[in-house]
């Protein structure tokens, strides 16, 4: 009687790679629908378009490579790639936008160094990195929550702004943004940065009376901060769920933390709170979905502390004194750059080894 | 110390790294009792069912044996005997399919079973008191006990020690899932069992004996606690249950606090660790006499019906048990319509490659899953996809390594980088495959990297061994040489001295020395005349010119040689040139043709030569001759086969297809030189002649 041969272990747990990208993608859910919520239809779209092609690309490119595009095409990755991007981007932009960070994070930052598994940077955030070098002022122009906008933002209008540049109406994308006073309304992040630059104190900023100071809500960011407490709110489900570790948010926030601590006891006047900066911007998706992305991250536990920390360490800079408004993007970069390294360093002790004497 | 001992006696034990819960399906077997079977009809026993040596056979086939008779002896303190498990004739004694992963084939007994179990005498012993540790370890060892837990290490040489022992370590954890041996073991045969342990005891003189168990065998421990009551130092530990929590490191981590140090054994720090079934096996060994002959064996799996216990003799196929448990051959195809039947538990058993293969001391259970019970032992494709970095692998790592790191450089076979990461400390357990969420078969890729780099070593072992070798020897020959050198520079000076010493014989020697020169000197001149007599001899058959003994009479032969040679090689031009036209004509001939004619020609060539008394020179000519008609009928034949392919018509080509004229030209080509060796031969003769006749007139001179 012939036997199968196989080899040990015979059983296994039943987990799977695509069962995993299947979760963070549900986990992402909240985000998006509070996003879209308050911020209007901009961002689906986006996150269709980007969708759309980041399939089309992956299937392009793994056929050239000749792999088994069943398995590989629905895997998840490619999908949840263009998630993050499509979140990551301003409600408004060009479809074009989208398009060409879809290719280029998928393409260049995905395949070309290996496919999955292989890549060192996030491909959603190399994307978004960019776009925001090669295409400043689309990606700058940020919409303000539907709240403050004197355009009817429905499907069909922004649909037609992101497809042509203009509402049904006719309006553009500056007229969108422009208040009834006629001044342009930026991002919290945004608004916060410039005014501190002039000369003004936080308070003073969040507390005028001006309409540009509107997007900063009643608590600390008018529509950012639901946006992020959604993300938050995934992110513990996944925690529970034990598809990400939880060292490395921890430690991200955590060190967000002591940076603003340290900072507000300096000099209360001109930094923000913690909360400020916890809530607004990307700081919780970059916590628990980009910064977690285990591929590009730290494998050892130790070497997760250090890249959230590091990364915590960077937004806060590069907020406060460096020349873009929220930095989570080139943070996340940076520490993926560091990974390889902390890993060496940071490789745990093997049973009956000394410490240090591998 | 004592705190070790205080935390095991509160039941606060470590705990090690790691670890996973895969479902324990212990349940199909566990409230069954241990089953007696039948004799099965053959028994196959292989002589090597330990780690270490295989022993002497003290059998032929024919034999008749009876049961519990030695059939290998031990000369050697890693073989362990193996015995009959039951009385019989020695059928065969040949290679046969072994239970270890390669499915290779090892020596084996085989034993048609007589059926009537006739037992050899055996010697038991009612007091432990009367018998010494030396009486014991021979007991023990003549029986064949290995350790039973899976490693089959040679018992008589662990329990044999003289080191001080901390903990004697009985290990009935039996941490695999599906495998209830022990447990009911330890259910049924409790009493023996601690009396094995107090034969281990009384041997070793431990501290403290920790006896081992999970705590998902209740019953279990109620028993050996009941039985261990009386003895204050032998403490039952009910630890939790988490896989590996059975392996030896894992276990004493556990139970000790202690991590024993990469490369060294647990002796070293005053740790034995003894399996539960090894100690029953020495009970019966020590006090009934009764060699290691059989063993528990669970055979379970979701495709039989009925999954159970059994005692099996040891040898026994396993097709006997799995009929006997009720495997049904139609109920339990897999995908691919073929079963797997894996030996040992689902994380760390093999799969067997046929079932004649027997059971031996270390096999524990027979695992048959049914595809839906364990679909991943059915795959018949790879579902591995790339690493993700997720790190759920080296979360549950025993030994507290890195597998995706071990994984990305395996695949690699960067083997320096290995052995930096501690490739060696991986214990095959199998946790780590078991959660990887990319199906990677982890576990498969460290035993092939562990091959290749114990390969490696024995390779760059042998290259020193050779090396040295090598070395030695050079030195040897070196010394030799200068041995000789001087031996005859010291029969030179001796010999020196001799003869400059105005003695008779010295005298004596002396001229027989100067007359021995004398005639080398003239053989010399002799050859030198010779010489020049033969350049010169092509033209003229001059006079021979007298034997040279001054300076100008040297330079006038010398000069008269160039000048004969010079004279000869126009000669040979001629002639070449004269083959050569004779060549040309045919070409303007058919092949066939042409070939006669250029063996008519070199015939004559040769012919003509041998007329005119050819010596070295003429068989160059000969050569020469012949290598241009060989060329030229090359080009002939070249020629006339690209016109044959281009499919002019041709004045030269008729019905030359090149196969043939390859043949012509070789036959040609052999032609030639039998011609040209013909020459050559002719010559010689000719030279010794010629010799006879210089050498009569000088010796008439003389």
């Amino acid at each position: 009687m012939a036997f199968w041969i196989a080899s040990s272990p015979h059983n296994h747990n039943q987990s799977q790679t695509s069962s995993l990208m299947r979760l963070v993608i549900y986990a992402t859910l909240p985000g998006i629908i509070a996003q879209w919520y308050f911020f209007g239809w901009g961002n689906l779209i986006h996150i269709g378009l980007a969708i759309t092609t980041a399939m089309i690309c992956e299937f392009t490119v793994l056929s050239l490579r000749k792999k088994a595009i069943n398995k590989e095409l629905l895997d998840g990755s490619a999908l949840l790639t263009a998630l993050l991007l499509g979140v990551c981007l301003p409600a408004l932009a060009p479809w074009w936008i989208s398009v060409i960070g879809t290719i280029f994070a998928i393409v260049i930052v995905k395949q070309l160094y290996g496919g999955l598994g292989h890549n060192p940077f996030n491909p959603a955030m190399a994307g978004y990195v960019m776009l925001l070098i090669s295409f400043p002022l689309q990606m700058t122009t940020w919409q303000p929550p539907l709240t403050l906008l004197s355009v009817d933002l429905n499907l069909t209008n922004t649909l037609s702004t992101i497809f042509t540049g203009f509402t049904l109406e006719g309006y553009s994308v500056e007229q969108i943004r422009t208040s009834i006073d006629a001044i342009t309304m930026a991002t919290p992040l945004d608004t916060l940065k410039t005014n501190t630059g002039m000369g003004l104190t936080v308070l003073e900023t969040i507390n005028s009376s001006s309409l540009q100071s509107q997007v900063f809500g009643d608590n600390f960011s008018l529509g950012w901060e639901w946006v992020n407490g959604a993300f938050f709110l995934g992110g513990l489900v996944l925690i529970a769920k034990k598809a990400i570790a939880w060292q490395t948010p921890l430690s991200f926030l955590a060190s967000l933390f002591i940076c603003t601590f340290l900072a507000y006891s300096i000099s209360p006047d001109s930094s923000p709170s913690t909360m400020f900066h916890w809530f607004s911007g990307a700081t919780m998706l970059g916590a628990f979905f980009i910064l977690t992305d285990p591929v590009t991250g730290a494998t050892s536990i130790k070497g997760r502390i250090i890249i959230g920390f590091l990364a915590g360490l960077l937004v806060y800079l590069i907020r406060t004194f460096g020349g873009y408004p929220d930095g989570v993007a080139f943070a996340v970069l940076l520490c993926n750059m560091t990974a390889p390294l902390v890993d060496q360093y940071t490789r745990p002790r093997t049973y009956g080894h000394q410490k240090g004497n591998n | 110390m004592e705190s070790i001992i205080e935390r095991v006696t509160r039941g606060n034990f470590w705990t090690f790294h790691g670890g996973v819960h895969p479902p324990e399906q212990k349940q199909l077997t566990s409230s069954k009792p241990i089953k007696q079977l039948p004799l099965p009809k053959q028994l196959i026993l292989p002589l090597q069912q330990h780690i270490g040596r295989e022993g002497s056979l003290l059998v032929e086939v024919g034999d008749k044996v009876l049961k519990g008779q030695a059939l290998t002896s031990s000369n050697n303190p890693m073989a362990v005997p193996i015995h009959a498990s039951t009385s019989g004739t020695i059928s065969a004694i040949k290679k046969s399919i072994i239970a270890h992963p390669s499915g290779l084939s090892e020596l084996c007994i085989f034993i048609d079973v007589d059926g009537k179990d006739t037992w050899i005498e055996r010697e038991g012993c009612d007091d432990l008191s009367k018998l010494s540790q030396l009486d014991l370890i021979t007991k023990i060892a003549d029986a064949g006990i290995a350790g039973m837990g899976g490693a089959g290490f040679p018992t008589h040489i662990k329990v044999n020690n003289k080191a001080d022992i901390n903990f004697l370590i009985i290990n009935g954890v039996e941490c695999e899932p599906y495998i209830t041996a022990d447990d009911l073991l330890m259910q049924e045969r409790s009493k023996e069992i601690v009396n094995g342990i107090r034969i281990i005891d009384k041997l070793l003189t431990p501290t403290f004996i920790l006896i081992a168990i999970e705590e998902n065998k209740p019953l279990a421990i109620k028993s050996l606690q009941q039985k261990t009551s009386a003895f204050d130092h032998i403490k039952v530990c009910a630890v939790p249950t988490k896989y590996p929590a059975g392996g030896e490191k894992q276990l004493i981590k556990i139970l000790t606090g202690q991590e024993i140090k990469s490369g060294s054994l647990p002796i070293h720090t005053g740790i034995v660790m003894q399996n539960i079934a090894t100690c029953f096996a020495i009970n019966d060994a020590v006090y009934h006499g009764t060699p290691l002959l059989r063993r528990v064996v669970t055979v379970t799996g979701q495709a039989l019906t009925q999954p159970q216990n059994v005692w099996a003799l040891l040898g026994t196929p396993i097709n006997f048990l799995l009929t006997e448990c009720g495997a049904q051959p139609q109920a339990i195809k897999g995908k691919q319509n073929q079963q797997a039947v894996i030996m040992g538990g689902p994380m760390m058993g093999y799969s067997l490659s046929s079932d004649l293969v027997p059971i031996i001391k270390t096999s524990n259970c027979i695992l048959v899953p049914s595809a839906r019970e364990m679909p991943s032992a059915f795959a018949d494709t790879s579902t591995e996809v790339e690493c993700i970095r997720c790190g759920q692998c080296s979360d549950v790592c025993p030994s507290q390594l890195l597998p995706q790191e071990l994984q990305w450089s395996a695949k690699a076979k960067d083997y320096p980088q290995l052995e930096k990461l501690n490739l060696s400390d991986c214990i095959d357990c199998g946790a780590c495959a078991y959660v990887c969420p990319s199906q990677i078969p982890l576990v498969q890729y460290y035993r092939i990297a562990k091959a290749e780099i114990r390969e490696q070593q024995q390779l760059d072992l042998k290259a020193d061994k050779a090396k040295i070798r090598f070395e030695a020897r050079k030195l040897r020959l070196e010394k030799e040489k200068i041995a000789r050198e001087e031996k005859h520079k010291k029969a030179a000076a001796a010999r020196k001295a001799a003869m400059n010493k105005n003695t008779p014989e010295a005298v004596g020697a002396k001229s027989a020395v100067a007359a021995a020169l004398a005639r080398v000197k003239a053989k010399k001149a002799k050859d030198k005349l010779k010489e020049s007599a033969l350049n010169t001899k092509i033209e003229d058959k001059e006079t021979i010119p007298e034997v040279v003994s001054d300076e100008k009479d040297q330079v006038k032969a010398a000069i008269a040689r160039a000048k004969a040679k010079r004279l000869a090689k126009v000669k040979e031009k001629q002639q070449v040139n004269s083959v050569a036209e004779k060549s040309k004509i045919l070409q303007e001939s058919s092949p066939n043709d042409a070939s006669k004619q250029e063996e008519k020609t070199l015939t004559k060539i040769s012919v003509a030569n041998n007329e005119n008394n050819v010596q070295s020179q003429d068989d160059k000519k000969i050569k020469i001759a012949a290598a241009i008609a060989k060329v030229k009928a090359k080009k002939l034949a070249q020629t006339s086969y690209k016109n044959d392919k281009v499919g002019e018509p041709n004045t030269v080509s008729s019905t030359g297809e090149s196969p043939q004229k390859k043949d012509l030209i070789a036959k040609d080509a052999k032609k030639a030189k039998i011609a040209s060796a013909i020459a050559k031969a002719k010559a010689k003769k000719e030279l010794k002649e010629q010799e006879k006749s210089l050498t009569n007139p000088e010796n008439e001179s003389t």
